[in-house]
């Protein structure tokens, strides 16, 4: 009996090869010139154009796309991997920016109930703002497309990031503070030997949140403020009507999207402990 | 009139009773230890123990009264008092050394590193967890967890040691195992230890003197029992001495009929118990001389 992953793995391929055969076959070419019609020979075929490419086209173009990721050759054509990394930079951008603030803040707000109090109507009503809402105001504030893409970011992560590394604060046990305490260790010393490592897991998990928030949210806004980025780039794609470079480039931010969260779920794995 | 190494004056502790009132825990607890002393305390779970080894580590507030140790006032928790926890209270991403170098780091600041390593090792070993120094405390069984927190607790050489039902969540076995462990410790070390109990047996095989709590609300330190036994002692042959069930008859019987009831003195300090040199009870022929003039003294 082989062991599950392996099963597993073996489960994965099949169903890979079922939906990938289905698609295959749902998206053919009708038959030449038997099933069209007057008006669709006028047309020159254009209906077999808009089909949903096969998904043969689409690995043939992403083999193409794939092996020279970053060529640049003008403004509405780049290689997949240059306009995925203006994607990530900006992400990363955002986010470290709103971890510098996110944290100390958190930290702030999880050690003290009057500041948890005095900040808590704020971080609810701006917590649920959409953060595309933002982007009119930060186009005009800041009067540059990058960085208001860079503000969304920072503004759709920091939430997650606040609210975790608060609650994380406060929730710390009493015990742990309290070995603090008999060990005379002053406040600066207690929150990063004992409170820091002990919130670690918690805070990790609202990290993780902001960065697939964050992923999600660079695609939106880039197709708002245009000009580079994966986001913009399945847009121009799709008035392009390449469709295959559409599926392509979906997949892509999937498969750039799992790598984020991978990254983060293993420094999750390094903070974690039992009790 | 000669200051005692720990005095606690008068100490209370009141809670709102939800109706406007005031609900006494404990009122106007007095007593004090002498340097070297080991004093256990017992009491119906509720009466307040916890509450004033917690004052006593700095770690809460009493509602009246102070505690004086070296003839100064304690306000809140410092290093010359280490407390063990029930729970064990080990930072659990530490591993069990790093749980003591942490400890021995916050006390000797100006230590090298391998100083202070040497010193937490030292004390690991004492109480035979040298081959388990990198395991994590979620690594380590109940028992080995408490050693690891009294190891913690004793490198840091605290004058005063405060354990709260320290075996209280283990199995029989690794109790009386840890016991026999903390009785050599304190042979070595002859800390001044303040402990919470609720096993009688534990109590007497650790003590010089045992206080008696009566049960809350107010509830008092009624007696303070002293346990006639010479150290060193061991679990094994404890009970071989005369002593040992005459004092354990008596813990039981305050705890079974007289806790209810029971008072200190007019003066608030705890009636003053000798059960081994009682004049009700027979001196066994081969007793020692003191009590021997003791139960004179008593007889007179
Ligand atoms: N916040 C509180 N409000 C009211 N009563 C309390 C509060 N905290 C503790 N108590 C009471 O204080 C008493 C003493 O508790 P504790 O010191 O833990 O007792 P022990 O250790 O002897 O079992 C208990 O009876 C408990 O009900
Ligand atoms: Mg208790």
């Amino acid at each position: 009996m082989a062991s599950l992953n392996v099963r597993a793995a073996l489960l994965s391929v099949s169903f890979l090869i079922l939906a990938l055969g289905l698609w295959e076959m749902a998206t053919q070419p009708p038959d030449a010139q038997t099933g069209l019609t007057e008006y669709e020979m006028l047309m020159g075929g254009a209906e077999q154009e808009s089909r949903v490419p096969p998904p043969s086209a689409v690995i043939k173009l992403a083999w193409a796309e794939l092996s020279d990721p970053f060529y640049d050759a003008g403004a509405n054509d780049k290689g997949i991997g240059i306009q995925l990394a203006y994607s990530v930079y900006r992400v990363l951008a955002g986010y470290l920016a709103a971890m510098v603030i996110a944290l100390p803040l958190g930290f702030l707000i999880g050690m003290s109930p009057l500041m948890y109090k005095a900040m808590n109507p704020y971080i609810q009503v701006l917590r649920p703002i959409s953060p595309l809402a933002w982007m009119p105001l930060a186009l005009f504030i800041i009067q540059d497309s990058d960085a208001s893409a860079i503000f969304v970011i920072f503004i759709c992560s920091i939430w997650p990031m606040l609210l975790n590394t608060a609650f994380g604060v406060a929730n710390v046990r009493q015990d742990w503070v309290n070995v603090a305490r008999t060990h005379e260790l002053g406040p600066l010393r207690t929150a990063i030997t004992v409170i820091l490592p002990a919130a670690a897991p918690t805070i990790l998990t609202g990290m993780r949140i902001s960065i697939g928030i964050a992923w999600l949210v660079i695609v939106a806004a880039e197709m708002l403020v245009g000009g580079t980025g994966i986001g913009y780039y399945v847009w121009n794609e799709w008035n392009n009507l390449d469709l295959a470079s559409v599926i392509f480039s979906i997949l892509m931010i999937g498969v750039v999207g799992m790598l984020l969260d991978l990254v983060l779920g293993k420094a999750q794995k390094l903070v974690e402990y039992k009790e | 009139m000669s200051k005692s190494f720990l005095e606690v004056d008068g100490l209370s502790k009141t809670y709102p009773d939800g109706q406007g009132g005031d609900l006494t825990v404990f009122g106007d607890i007095r007593f004090a230890l002498d340097k070297g002393e080991f004093v256990c305390i017992i009491g119906h779970s509720g009466c307040g123990k916890s509450t004033i080894l917690n004052v006593l580590a700095g770690l809460d507030e009493a509602s009246a009264g102070n505690v004086v140790m070296n003839g100064k006032e304690i306000k809140g928790p410092g290093l010359e008092r280490g407390v063990v926890f029930q729970n064990y209270s080990l930072l659990p991403w530490k591993t069990a050394l790093n749980n003591i170098v942490f400890a021995v780091r916050a006390r000797w600041p100006e230590w090298s590193r391998e100083k202070v390593k040497e010193h937490s090792e030292h004390y690991l070993k004492m109480v035979g967890l040298d081959h388990a120094l990198n395991r994590k405390p979620s690594q380590l069984s109940g028992g080995m967890r408490q050693r690891v927190s009294i190891a913690r607790a004793f490198a840091t050489q605290p004058e005063l040691l405060l354990l709260d039902e320290p075996f209280g969540a283990l199995d029989a076995l690794t109790r009386g195992v840890i016991q026999d462990e903390l009785v050599s410790i304190w042979q070595e070390t002859r800390q001044t230890v303040f402990m919470i109990t609720h096993d009688v047996d534990e109590a007497i095989l650790l003590s010089d003197r045992i206080f008696l709590m009566s049960n809350g609300p107010n509830a008092r330190i009624a007696e303070s029992v002293k346990v006639d036994i010479p150290h060193p002692r061991a679990r094994a042959t404890i009970f071989q001495n005369p002593a040992y069930h005459k004092t354990r008859d008596y813990l039981v019987d305050f705890l079974v009929n007289r806790s209810g009831s029971a008072s200190p003195e007019k003066d608030g300090t705890p009636r003053i118990v000798e059960p081994a040199s009682d004049a009700g009870h027979s001196i066994p022929a081969d007793a020692d001389p003191e009590s021997e003039a003791a139960a004179h003294a008593a007889r007179a």
